[in-house]
């Protein structure tokens, strides 16, 4: 082993030269220089960039996330479920991030029930967002997220059944895919029912998960619930005697309306044709059509009973005024009016009775037009009711001015004049409150109704009332309108359609009508478009199914019967299809 | 002075493992809250499709079907009412 020579590092020969000392200065300005420009980089950072950084850096962990809101419910008066939002899941695609093998492509249509081939041409898009398919039940979609294929990402949405199905579909509306509201209340009271979605900030842990609630930044509201007027019993009663009227007597369309006379809700409305709102593939717009609230027809007779109220009002006739309608013609101009049968002499409350146009005519023109057209005017005719129903129609009721008189002649029997279903009913309620007219109401009235508005005076009302029973009696135009228990009054209606601006062979049959006629609480009216099974006056077509409904709808409501029983069931034998039944 | 410094010192310290303590424990609470509210979130969801089903089975429909198919029931005839009036 060499010895070593015992050298100490401070004693090395190396260091015994000596460096020059600038050496040294010169490597202690480059450090502070260097340090210099990390003080100065730092105070950059700290004192002018601090916000863009820091946003950075939140942006790295902190998320907004959204938080949804669920569309309201709709609801009848007694809380039965209308329409309720549940969620169901979107699946969409980022295509390219998709790689799909194909058994994991075969997989994926099969679930989503498409084909292999649609399915690669949506991935194939050149676009970088795709919906594969929207409105997927839970279920499916947790089998597709299992699959765990990369670009494939689901979304949650909400969609909108409507237990009733085709039962309500029309007073309803329904929703399009993005929860808004297209028809009806849906539509109407969209505002209401739309949520609001909120949105807080959160910090995600590595794995995703929220671990920290930084703060609310709007909270979600959710929509709120809507309760409609509709007594969902009376609608089934006046959906299911609606059909059976129109396969009876294979009409075209038909409608019905409830109303409560003494709140002014609407109780039901029924169109026919119907559709399937959960289901609304293939839809034809005869099935959209609302005949109640945004279509007009020519009413025909239930006219009538106005004319003759605005005569008893202004004194010109009593019920018991006696008008020669024979020889059961009448002309005005080159036109002839002209009744389905002779009947000679009529009182007042004959005419209504036995609805003689003739009579009505020569009642009508003891006024001017503008008197006519003033009261038409009060009950509501030619505007629309402005319930908030999107799409209500107004009818048509042209100024006074240009009225000729076979014209104003032919308004009497309400021909030349076009209505709504519902604004007929509405009039109807100036009978059924002696004399008062009530704003209509779509949802529940919490407090009393609205103060009305007089039109008729009480004893007039209560003198039409009697009319109207008389016409639903036994001599009237509508002996099937009565049903046992109670006293019912109403007027018939059949009009001719028309077509081209020329009155065809076809009809539309009505009838409008009160019950209890003592003390009325509901108005019915019921429209049945072009019967073609033989029928067609309103007292053979319309008539039944109004005392159909009403007879049900009494019941439901637990109305106490106002008639004896005994002669009514003499009166009423043919009626019933169910009679047989009842024989037992 | 030493002691004093020394006193801080282990009062810092304490102060610092008792927030991250806190932090814990309120991250803890926060996803407890997290899952409860998905939980009632959930519910909420489930009663609305419950409510779906059982207006469903109550469709008026489906009673009057079964009431008159399977039951054998009627509307009762006019004389079989009897009304009775309620104080009112």
């Amino acid at each position: 082993m060499k010895k070593q020579r015992p050298v100490t590092f401070n004693h090395n020969p190396l260091l015994e030269k000596g460096l020059p000392a600038w050496r040294a200065r010169a490597v202690l300005l480059g450090l502070l220089a260097c340090s210099v420009a990390l003080v100065g980089r730092a105070l950059y950072l700290q004192a002018f960039k601090t916000e863009f950084l820091q946003a950075k850096g939140e942006s790295r962990y902190a998320r907004i996330i959204e938080v949804p809101a669920t569309r309201g419910r709709i609801t009848d008066r007694h809380g039965d479920m209308l329409a309720v939002s549940t969620p169901v899941r979107s699946i969409w695609a980022l295509p390219s991030d998709v790689r799909l093998s194909p058994a994991d492509a075969r997989k994926l249509a099969a679930l989503l029930d498409t084909d292999v081939h649609e399915l690669n041409g949506r991935l194939g898009s050149a676009r970088d967002f795709v919906y594969l398919k929207r409105q997927v039940a839970p279920a499916v979609a947790q089998q597709v997220a299992a699959l765990g294929l990369p670009g494939i990402h689901q979304q949650q949405e909400y969609r909108r059944y409507y237990p009733g199905g085709e039962v309500v579909a029309h007073m309803l509306g329904f929703t399009g895919v993005d929860d808004r509201g297209q028809e009806g209340v849906e539509l109407a009271f969209n505002a209401l029912l739309t949520g609001q979605p909120g949105s807080r900030r959160v910090i995600r842990d590595r794995r995703g998960q929220i671990v920290e609630d930084v703060e609310s930044i709007r909270p979600p509201r959710d929509g709120g619930d809507l309760v409609l007027a509709i007594d969902s019993k009376v609608q089934y009663l006046a959906y299911s005697a609606l059909t059976q009227a129109m396969t009876a007597h294979k009409a075209k369309a038909g409608a019905v309306v409830v109303l409560d006379a003494r709140s002014g809700e609407l109780l039901a409305l029924v169109n026919a044709p119907t559709y399937n709102p959960n289901n609304r593939a293939n839809l034809s717009g005869a099935q959209l059509r609302n005949r109640v609230l945004t279509d007009v027809f020519e009413p025909g007779s239930t006219m009538k009973p106005f004319i003759a109220a605005l005569a008893l009002e202004r004194g010109k006739v009593q019920a018991g005024t006696v008008i020669d309608t024979t020889p059961g013609r009448l002309t005005i101009g080159r036109a002839t009016i002209s009744d389905a049968h002779r009947h000679g002499l009529l009182t007042v409350a004959e005419v209504i009775q036995k609805s003689s146009n003739v009579g009505i005519v020569k009642m009508a023109l003891s006024f001017p037009p503008e008197e006519m057209w003033r009261l038409f005017h009060e009950l509501g005719f030619g505007a629309p009711l402005d319930l908030g129903f999107p799409g209500e129609a107004g009818g048509r009721v042209r100024p006074a001015r240009s009225w000729r008189p076979v014209e104003q002649a032919t308004m009497s029997y309400g021909h030349g004049i076009s209505v709504s279903l519902i604004q007929m009913a509405h009039a109807y309620l100036a009978f059924a409150r002696d004399g008062e007219l009530l704003p209509l109401s779509l949802t529940r009235l919490e407090g009393a109704p609205a103060r009305g508005r007089r039109v008729f005076s009480a004893e007039t009302a209560r003198q039409m009332r009697a009319m109207l029973e008389l016409a639903a009696g036994p001599g009237g135009t509508a002996p099937r309108a009565q049903i046992p228990g109670y006293r019912v009054a109403g007027k018939t209606g059949t009009a001719h359609k028309l077509e081209n601006g020329r009155y065809t062979n076809k009809y539309v049959s009505s009838f409008v009508g009160l019950a209890p006629a003592s003390d009325p609480r509901l108005i019915v009216a019921v429209m049945i478009d072009e019967p073609s099974a033989g029928q067609h006056y309103g007292g053979a077509v319309a008539a039944p199914v109004f005392a159909q409904i009403t007879e049900g709808a009494l019941r439901a409501l637990g109305v106490a019967p106002d008639a004896p029983l005994a002669p009514l069931q003499v009166a009423r034998t043919p009626v019933r299809s169910e009679a047989p039944q009842e024989q037992m | 002075m030493i002691r004093a410094d020394a006193f801080l010192v282990a009062l810092v310290v304490v102060s610092a493992l008792g927030v991250v303590a806190a932090q814990h424990q309120s991250r803890k609470l926060f996803s407890e809250l997290e899952r409860e509210q998905t939980r009632a979130h959930g519910l909420e969801i489930e009663w609305g499709q419950l409510q779906l089903e059982q207006s469903t089975w109550a469709a008026h429909a489906r009673v009057e079907k079964i009431a008159r198919e399977r039951m054998g029931m009627r509307a009762p005839a006019p004389g079989q009412i009897i009304a009775v009036e309620g104080a009112r």
